[in-house]
């Protein structure tokens, strides 16, 4: 079992010409990997480098997550209580407001700044939820579809008729009526996105999992007695990782869109502000005078980093697929 | 997927058919599954849920249990509540009284009207600027499109609406009514009545319409583009074929069919963007009857919303399926 284990795809095999000479020590397998984990990385960091517009989009991300992960010292969360307010509701800039102020009297930039922290939150925790569940359908239908068992069979069967089921059913409306029955919160949100979103995702992964399943080196672990998990996680998941990674990127694009809508159909935590939700709060509130800045400021910032995923995931998928790469 | 083809290879293409309807069928089925049990199972106390949490005597929530028959063996409460839908039963709103059913057909054909026209427009629009950007891609054209597209595609339909709502029907140019479907003095008839509503079309049309259309372009070109290299183009040019009648004759005939098919399957995109900006512009569509009923909350109203959705989606991922597998022979050896 121990051979198992300890040669995965990705594990080197020592060189012959190493053993012959003694004088320099030979490097561990474990060496010999991380070198050529590195090579790999560089030469991927060189592919996707040419990418202008996936540049583009890791700077933007990069600006995005900065200001998430400094809200806190950018402006302070006291900016968010109504009852600390005391500007003029709805006007337009001014010194101590920039982006000027919200019916409440809040200043939108606060507002933007807090909620891009949530936003980003909401997204990347629900693309987390359905990257899980479709990878974890996704690489089980692929591999025990590969199968010639009738149980195989059956498991595939069983999973991929779920998966048409969701993604079939119109997203928006299993989302709300699934919000309004549980309840509004972040937590639902996130949940609510996450479960009604990994559809597509299981689709992708069983097809790229499929064919990695037909390889010679999945006959030999099985020939050395490899179990179905051991399959999976060691041979399968890994081939799947890189593909895997693109979509994650281009989910994450989705899943932020996805809870603006939602959060602008009035089902988000009032207490936790997003773009979304600032949105929403606009248009109840009939924004059509005032401090338009109130409307265009989160809806840029969405733009922005929906857009900026986007590009990425683009860029990530053309470097992986060279296929793509003209296009 | 594999097993509807694995079926076609066996026995031809009336057991492929018949495989796609049945499990249309069974996908429907657990629409109304999962309806029953969100709205019937999964509350703690549906009574409650029923009649908006006000307070009730026991006498009170027993007569309403055994009104809708919720002390019922479970099983039981499915077979009455597929009987009840079936007979276009969809229970009574809590806001006005009527029947679901009256209220979703009132906001039918509005919601046809809207979707529809923004569908046939992005669709052209959107292959349009897909084939030209395709064919020459790389190309000017080709950048500003694809940078325009994408913009698009990240851009909140709501948002788009609103900027649209304040920009040309706002206090400063008022070009274009704000909301609604028809004037507030409603009695025009005939040819001016008709040019109220495509006035009061023009600006929800326009959005939906922008924003379908960066999906349709993207789909269309990247089908042009996996075209490219095939085999027949090249004979196509080799036998002396103009670049034009190259692209008109040989290369967009191949990639229309999965673009048209594709835009059939996305029918639940083109519900969402209606849901939204039907609500922006207070249209009185299917879209703004769902977001009314998610806030008041009508349960019943947006129960049955969302089984008219999901049943037309189901229905146009059939007759997308179905067209794609008799129309082209590649699908069926695949």
């Amino acid at each position: 079992m121990n051979a198992v284990t300890s040669s995965g795809a990705t594990d080197p095999v020592p060189a012959p010409g190493l053993e012959s000479r003694p004088a320099s020590p030979v490097p561990t397998p474990r060496q010999l990997a991380r070198t050529r984990r590195r090579a790999a990385l560089a030469r991927f960091w060189r592919e996707y480098r040419k990418d202008r517009r996936g540049m583009f989009g890791l700077v933007v991300l990069a600006v995005m997550i900065a200001v998430a992960l400094a809200a806190p010292v950018l402006a302070s969360s006291r900016g968010l209580n109504p009852i600390y307010a005391t500007a003029t509701p709805n006007a337009g800039p001014s010194l101590a407001y920039p982006l000027g102020t919200d019916a409440d009297g809040r200043s939108v930039l606060t507002l933007l700044i807090w909620g891009s922290r949530n936003s980003l939150l909401v997204g990347l925790t629900a693309t987390l939820i359905s990257i899980l569940i479709g990878a974890l359908v996704g690489v089980v239908a692929g591999h025990f579809g590969s199968i010639r068992a009738r149980a195989g069979r059956l498991t595939d069967n069983v999973l991929m008729r779920g998966t048409d089921w969701f993604l079939v059913v119109p997203f928006l409306p299993l989302a709300m009526v699934l919000a309004r029955t549980l309840g509004p919160s972040l937590g639902v949100i996130i949940l609510v996105i996450g479960l009604t979103s990994w559809a597509g995702t299981a689709r992708i992964v069983r097809a790229q999992a499929l064919a990695v399943e037909t390889r010679p080196y999945l006959e030999r672990a099985k020939a050395l007695g490899a179990g179905h998990w051991h399959q999976m996680y060691r041979h399968v998941l890994p081939n799947v990782m890189p593909l895997l990674l693109a979509n994650t990127i281009l989910t994450v694009a989705g899943t932020i869109l996805a809870e603006t809508t939602l959060s602008f159909l009035g089902l988000g935590d009032p207490i936790r502000p997003t773009w979304g939700q600032m949105l929403g709060s606009a248009y109840e509130y009939g924004v059509g005078t005032g401090n338009l800045l109130w409307l265009l400021a989160p809806g840029i910032a969405v733009i922005l980093v929906v857009l900026a995923f986007t590009l990425v995931g683009h860029a990530l998928e053309a470097v992986l697929d060279p296929k793509l790469r003209e296009r | 997927m594999s097993v509807i083809l694995d079926g076609a290879r066996s026995s031809g293409l009336a057991r492929t058919l018949a495989v796609k309807v049945v499990s249309a069928v069974v996908t429907l089925f657990f629409v109304l599954v999962c309806n029953f049990f969100l709205f019937r199972v999964l509350p703690a106390d549906p009574a409650k849920n029923l009649t908006h949490n006000s307070a009730l005597t026991a006498s009170q929530l027993a007569a309403i249990n055994r009104t809708f028959g919720l002390g019922l063996p479970l099983p039981r409460q499915f077979w009455n509540y597929l009987v009840q839908t079936f007979h276009g039963n969809l229970g009574r709103s809590f806001v006005n009284q009527l029947p679901v059913a009256q209220l979703i057909g009132q906001a039918l054909w509005p919601t046809i009207l809207l979707v529809g026209s923004a569908t046939v427009l992005s669709t052209v629009i959107g292959i349009w600027i897909g084939i030209r950007g395709g064919w020459n891609r790389g190309g000017r054209f080709d950048k500003t499109s694809t940078a325009f597209v994408n913009v698009l595609y990240a851009m909140p339909d709501f948002w788009l609406g609103m900027v649209l709502l304040i920009a040309f029907a706002g206090s400063a140019l008022r070009l274009f009514p704000d909301g609604g479907m028809h004037n507030f003095t409603g009695g025009s008839t005939g040819l001016a009545g008709v040019a109220d509503v495509l006035w009061h079309l023009a600006l929800p049309g326009l959005v939906l319409t922008l924003v379908y259309l960066a999906e349709y372009s993207l789909v269309m070109r990247s089908s042009l583009i996996d075209e490219l290299k095939a085999d027949y183009l090249l004979t196509a040019r080799a036998k002396g074929l103009r670049d034009d009648l190259v692209r008109r004759r040989h290369a967009v005939p191949n990639a229309l069919l999965p673009s048209v098919t594709l835009i059939m399957l996305n029918l639940g995109f083109v519900i969402s963007g209606a849901i939204t900006t039907e609500t922006v512009f207070s249209w009185p569509g299917l879209g703004r009857l769902s977001y009314v009923a998610l806030n008041a909350p009508d349960y019943p109203t947006l129960e049955g919303c969302f089984l008219l959705f999901s049943a037309a989606v189901i229905l146009a991922n059939l007759i997308g399926d179905l067209l794609l597998t008799v129309f082209d022979p590649r699908v069926r050896q695949a």
